[in-house]
């Protein structure tokens, strides 16, 4: 079954297409690693695929539904630029919160289990602005698997990661593709990236001018998409 | 039922973070406190124009402290991309947007509620002979207030200069809800009850609050996704 698909997406800033007539899918278990030079409209299609702006042209589905629809936000987890989690509250308050806004059956438990999961329970009455970065980033984590969602949407998620976050992250993705569940990340970390994909899509000026099966030459040499498909 | 807990979070976890920080209401409290104190010494009126100045007094008073509670609504969203948490979540749009308007209410309606004595006080007036009454109205005009501005806080949340784009736009759309609260305060404070004369003020701030209401809570989805 396909988890996410783009057919024929595009998207306008002013007069600048963004997107150009994209068409991806990802299957039910994939790995889609979304890559691209800076200003390709990764982050765009991330976005539209997430539900957080809409399409000019083409459609979206997420498990064969429309991202906005409440049940389909309830099966998608987000990483994006930002922590999206609140300074003012501490670790706990924070998980606490999306759990009761994801409607999970036990909010309070199921925080704590996350705090335990990513290393931040000794801290989790701690404020979220007196956390160090690394902290930030891995609470961050915990929000975004926090409902074990069934696709994760992951904007750049290894940027300006620390090791111990890095790590964690990775070992989640892992877990998370060994239950059969779909992870579209666009990013610039080709290596760790390639690591986890099963699929590879090159962005090039808004339009897909690679996407297939992540090859062993990709992981040997992870410029290789950029050699054979890029636009040099 | 869901829409409910959804927005008791939402309003529960806004008041938190405000009352941790107390940034805006801080501020909004000490504008209105500055303001009536000053026009207080500005101006030397009689009891009788007291009384017909009050509704006016107030409201504008309320108004513009108002704002500053009402503009950091959606704004206290940016640091971090919580926003896109939000937006991300299985809630509806009229859920959050409640949410927040009722965290909004709730502080406008301490910032007033601290005021009244204030106002009584340095302007020598009896406001509480139709205290219930009063608070009907209050009750009223904010949640008129905070339904407009928390609309327009969501809708100017990615303008560079919404700071000055939200009253801007807030300002105007109030004239009905203020005329309405301005007339009926100020009724209320000279001793009238409401009814009567009044009446047709009451009606019109009460469709004003259920009109806007219906409008933001349909509209908050499109405000923030397109």
């Amino acid at each position: 079954m396909t988890a996410v698909a783009a057919e024929g997406v595009w998207k306008f800033y002013g007069d600048y297409p963004a997107l150009r007539d994209v068409i991806l899918h990802a299957e039910q278990g994939a790995c889609l690693a979304l890559i691209g030079r800076n200003g390709a409209g990764k982050t765009t299609l991330l976005r539209i695929i997430g539900g957080f702006s809409k399409a000019a042209r083409g459609q979206v589905r997420i498990l064969g539904s429309d991202p906005r629809e409440t049940e389909t936000r309830r099966r998608v987890g987000w990483i994006g630029h930002g922590i999206s989690v609140y300074d003012e509250l501490s670790a706990f308050e924070n998980l606490s919160l999306f759990g009761r806004l994801y409607n999970l059956p036990h909010p309070r438990k199921t925080a704590m289990e996350w705090l335990e999961r990513t290393g931040l329970e000794r801290v989790k009455d701690g404020l979220v602005r007196e956390f160090s970065r690394g902290m930030r980033q891995r609470l961050a984590v915990a929000r975004a698997f926090l409902h074990q969602p069934s696709v994760l949407l992951l904007d750049e998620p290894f940027t300006a990661l620390d090791d111990r976050a890095i790590a964690v992250l990775q070992r989640l993705l892992r877990e998370a593709l060994a239950e059969g569940r779909t992870v579209v990340m666009s990013t610039h970390q080709l290596r760790e990236a390639l690591e986890l994909a099963t699929q590879v899509a090159l962005l090039n000026r808004g339009k897909i001018a690679f996407h297939g099966e992540r090859t062993p030459e990709m992981v040997a040499d992870p410029g290789w998409v950029y050699a054979h498909y890029g636009e040099g | 039922m869901d829409f409910i807990r959804q927005v008791l979070v939402i309003t529960r976890k806004d008041l938190r973070a405000e009352l941790r920080t107390k940034e805006a209401i801080n501020a909004s409290l000490a504008f209105a406190l500055v303001i009536l104190v000053l026009f207080s010494f500005a101006f030397d009126p009689t009891a009788d124009q007291t009384r017909e100045m009050s509704g006016g007094l107030l409201w504008i008073v309320f108004a513009f402290a108002g704002t500053l509670v009402l503009n950091r609504s959606f704004a206290r969203e940016l640091p971090n991309d919580c926003l896109d948490a939000l937006v991300a979540a299985p809630i509806s749009g009229g859920a959050l947007f409640l949410g927040k308007a009722l965290a909004n209410f709730v502080l406008v309606m301490a910032v007033e509620l601290v005021s009244l004595p204030v106002f009584g006080i340095f302007y020598n007036v009896h406001w509480t002979s139709r205290f219930w009454s009063l608070l009907l109205v209050l009750a009223l005009g904010t949640w008129g207030l905070t339904v407009i501005g928390t609309i327009f806080s969501a809708l100017t949340v990615n303008i560079r200069l919404r700071e000055l784009m939200a009253p801007l736009l807030v300002y105007p759309m109030l004239i009905p809800a203020l005329m309405s609260a301005m007339q009926l305060t100020m009724d209320l404070i000279a001793g009238k009850p409401l009814g009567g004369d009044n009446e047709i003020w009451l009606r019109l701030l009460v469709a004003f609050d259920v009109i806007f209401t219906a409008l933001s809570l349909l509209l908050l989805e499109t405000v923030l996704v397109g």
